[in-house]
């Protein structure tokens, strides 16, 4: 046998071709993760506060407090992710060092640095970051993303944002899909995107890594609009423990994403959960609190 | 070729669903998706793909298809399992779990045996039965503790076992699915009847 290679580009990727099809379910501490690891989520992001008490704590947002992480690490066995700021090498580093198995640069935390996304292709370490157009999300790949979600717009408990963004990151693949190879170059200029990422969407049809829905997603229904939208996945955020009955709620959503297909059974995981996660009309946001025009 | 008339299914709840289809389709073999009962009844093989262990077992019962999976294994058709697919077709008895375990093949299993994603790896590994060396992609992958009687070992990571199969079912640890090498798949293919 030949040498073990680790953080190759297959190995990042594939971590999360692995999650596909799955929920990543935001947990602040360790109960929270053994009952999201209970209700079948295929992975559990770490962190201090989720999306809507950040919003309601308002002040700067930064990496959790590793012993929260450690804990959550201690506690289940499926992958554990962990969010670090825009730009925030030594953040990514931590989390690296602490062998966290998935790193968010995350505009739900404040950036770090306004013009700099983190060189992810400089890790072992896996890297998912947010888009909300296809040139975000080439960009990011450009920078060594593995796995990409739609920003939405995070603790809002309203699905609106991250339908816009799926639909606006596949609505420009079709359009890529239609151009001629002598008129992508301008296609890359235009959407501020790497050429040979355009190339290779094109030959594709598709992105080259997986792309989850995230940013408001707060019921079982949402969770099947996004994939029936094209999502590979789902992250829920708030919207599990914020919720009246996080238990009932986490398994719902874990079967809605399964199973998008199957109203009947939508209709019964529907069914009598209790009061979702209060929800904020966007229009009533001010610009300064709207996280997904955090990083470009 | 034998393989041309065969139909694999791909156990379609979580995971990595995708790859094995494109895989199956380049070697010129028919793949179909598989969530309910019935679609067991147009295969001649399954492919229980990685992904998460705990959620693929979960939702396995949901749909209740757990019965259906224990009767095609003891129909005697083929089944492979890469990565969590190898955790449930494990009998695994020494691990106190409340997850699903379908027991096809006989053996003790660590899960992300190899450590967390950071230590995911991937490497060039000989397999018994295939002339050269496969490529091979491991992700927070499980290795096999020990194998009970009638299980034969295909490959080892320093020691640690990595692939094994007991009459038509094969286990492998890493991700064929995830590569252009589709030596450990063909392989597969030959337990199909």
């Amino acid at each position: 046998m030949s040498e073990r290679v680790v953080g190759t580009e297959r190995v990042k990727r594939g971590m999360a071709e692995m999650q596909k099809g799955g929920v990543i379910m935001d947990v602040v501490n360790a109960e929270q993760a053994k009952i999201a690891e209970a209700a079948g989520a295929v992975a559990v992001m770490a962190l201090e506060r989720v999306p809507s008490d950040i919003r309601k704590a308002g002040g700067v947002a930064r990496m959790a407090d590793p012993t929260i992480i450690e804990a959550v690490m201690n506690a289940v066995s499926i992958p554990v992710m962990a969010k670090a700021r825009i730009g925030h090498i030594s953040e990514a580093r931590i989390l690296e060092a602490m062998g966290v198995d998935y790193i968010d640069e995350s505009e739900v935390l404040t950036p770090a640095d306004e013009e700099f996304h983190l060189l992810k292709s400089d890790y072992v370490v896996p890297f998912v970051c947010g888009c909300r157009d296809l040139g975000e999300a080439l960009r990011r790949i450009g920078e060594g993303a593995s796995m990409l979600r739609t920003k939405g717009e995070p603790g809002t408990g309203n699905i609106v944002e991250a339908v816009r963004h799926m639909r606006k990151v596949n609505s420009q693949i079709r359009t890529l899909q239609t151009k001629s190879d002598d008129e992508l170059m301008t296609f890359a200029r235009d959407i501020g995107a790497p050429y040979t990422l355009v190339k290779e969407v094109k030959e594709l049809g598709k992105l080259p890594v997986v792309n989850f829905a995230a940013g408001g997603v707060a019921t079982p229904a949402d969770a099947a609009l996004m994939m029936s939208l094209g999502a590979d996945g789902v992250f829920v955020g708030s919207g599990i423990f914020k919720s009246e009955s996080p238990e009932k709620f986490a398994r719902s959503i874990v079967r809605a994403t399964t199973n998008y297909e199957d109203y009947t059974l939508l209709a019964e995981l529907s069914k009598d959960l209790g009061e979702a996660m209060t929800g904020i009309e966007i229009s009533n946001l001010a610009e300064s609190e709207r996280m997904q025009d955090r990083g470009w | 070729m034998v393989t041309m008339t065969k139909t694999i299914g791909v156990l379609n709840l979580q995971g990595a669903v995708r790859e094995h289809i494109r895989a199956l389709e380049k070697i010129g073999v028919k793949a179909v998706s598989v969530k309910k009962e019935e679609d067991f009844d147009m295969i001649d093989g399954l492919i229980i793909p990685g992904g998460e262990s705990t959620a693929i077992g979960r939702l396995i019962r949901e749909h209740h298809l757990e019965d259906r999976l224990r009767q095609f294994h003891q129909a005697g058709h083929a089944i492979f399992g890469t990565c969590a697919g190898l955790i449930l077709c494990s009998t695994d008895d020494s691990h106190q779990t409340q997850d699903l375990r379908l027991g096809f093949i006989n053996m003790e299993v660590e899960r992300n045996g190899f450590g967390r994603q950071v230590a995911s790896f991937e490497t060039k590994l000989d397999f018994k039965g295939i002339e050269r060396p496969v490529e091979a992609v491991f992700i927070r992958a499980p290795f096999i503790e020990k194998v009970g009687p009638g299980v034969s070992v295909l490959a080892e990571v320093e020691g640690r076992i990595v692939a094994a199969e007991q009459n038509n079912v094969l286990v492998t640890a890493h991700h064929p699915e995830l590569t252009d090498d589709f030596a450990v798949l063909e392989y597969f293919m030959k337990k199909v009847s």
